[in-house]
């Protein structure tokens, strides 16, 4: 691969194992919803998600060009290898906290997908675009629940708090670019996560203070995601989620 | 279930101009909430394209005890369902 096709192979790692990593956390609440409603809420995401990932990674392989499909890419890379950011690999402790990462995570893509459907690249374009129309409904859905939960009774309210002191540090990671993103700056194939970083944060801080929350005030963020610096979550989830392909490569069913 | 839940009735327009159906029913703290749960609930595979959702206990509806007065009067006026005339070939 020459070297901007890998800058966008990598990307597109990025965009899949972020849509991968969350879909499949967000899978462990199926059947294990606060109730039935929720619950398929849930699984709608999750799949949303999944989609979005098998989208993603398949563009990847088809630009690697080494016979590697999505399934390839999801079930046979290691933890080093995963790209995704560390706040779609935070265990989804209770309902408050899947929520918050939820929503955490939805602002952000619907700002990226925003922007990537303006790509250069013509399928990155269309892929961002019919992604956008799946995370901005996660974004109304979990947005509502942290409103109500956040401003809810003391039990929810302090759950929020906790989820939001637990997890705060986590969303700088989301605005990293990497270093190989500047060849695709140029082309216009993507753009600055730093552009996007205000319009989060005028967004996020609003909403919180409407949910009564109280934004920490420690500033340390932790990043490394990109670089496929992972918390030890990652490791445990990959091991759930490709045990199977891995004792059995060629397995169908 | 010990909760904050109301239980709300949910009607879906299956395609603009149709009238709205009654589906079934969702949980909900809200009514906000219970149009996001009727969506996921019941439009997952593009059933509709409108959604009205009513707290169930705003539904007045007869009791089976009142079946008889209610309904029975309507029993010998055939007249009112027109089905013995003949159309001929009038087409619809």
């Amino acid at each position: 691969m020459e070297v901007k096709q890998k800058a966008l192979f990598d990307y597109l790692l990025w965009l899949g194992d972020n849509g991968l990593i969350l879909g499949q956390r967000i899978a462990e609440w199926c059947g294990h919803g606060p109730y039935l409603e929720e619950d398929i809420a849930l699984t709608n995401i999750s799949l949303d998600l999944i989609g979005q990932a098998r989208a993603f990674l398949s563009y990847a392989g088809e630009l690697e060009g080494k016979g590697r499909d999505e399934d390839k890419l999801a079930f046979f890379r290691n933890d080093r290898e995963f790209k995704n950011n560390l706040l779609v690999e935070e265990p989804n402790g209770d309902f408050g906290k899947t929520i918050l990462r939820q929503y955490f995570f939805s602002v952000f893509a619907e700002l990226l997908f925003e922007k990537l459907s303006a790509s250069n690249d013509e399928k990155l374009a269309a892929l961002a675009a019919k992604s956008l129309k799946e995370v901005k409904y996660h974004k109304v859905h979990s947005q509502k629940w942290l409103l109500r939960l956040g401003d809810g009774t003391p039990e929810s309210h302090s759950r929020m708090q906790a989820a939001l002191n637990e997890m705060w540090h986590l969303t700088g990671d989301l605005f990293e670019n990497a270093e190989s993103d500047n060849l695709l700056f140029s082309e216009r194939i993507a753009f600055d996560l730093a552009e996007t970083k205000p319009h989060w944060s005028k967004e996020v801080i609003s909403d919180l203070l409407e949910a009564s929350l109280q934004i920490p005030t420690n500033a340390f963020m932790l990043k490394g995601g990109r670089n496929g610096f992972h918390s030890e979550h990652l490791s445990h989830i990959l091991t759930e989620m490709q045990a199977l392909p891995r004792a059995i490569p060629e397995g169908k069913w | 279930m010990k909760n904050n839940l109301n239980l709300y009735e949910v009607f879906i327009q299956p395609k603009p101009g149709l009238p709205h159906q009654h589906v079934g029913s969702v949980h909900a703290s809200d009514s906000e909430m219970a149009l996001q749960n009727a969506r996921d609930v019941y439009t997952r595979r593009e059933e509709g394209r409108n959604i009205w959702v009513v707290p169930s206990v705003h539904i007045a509806a007869n009791s089976p005890e009142e079946d008889g007065y209610f309904f029975d009067p309507a029993n010998d006026k055939i007249y009112r369902a027109p089905m013995f005339y003949n159309t001929g070939n009038i087409k619809m």
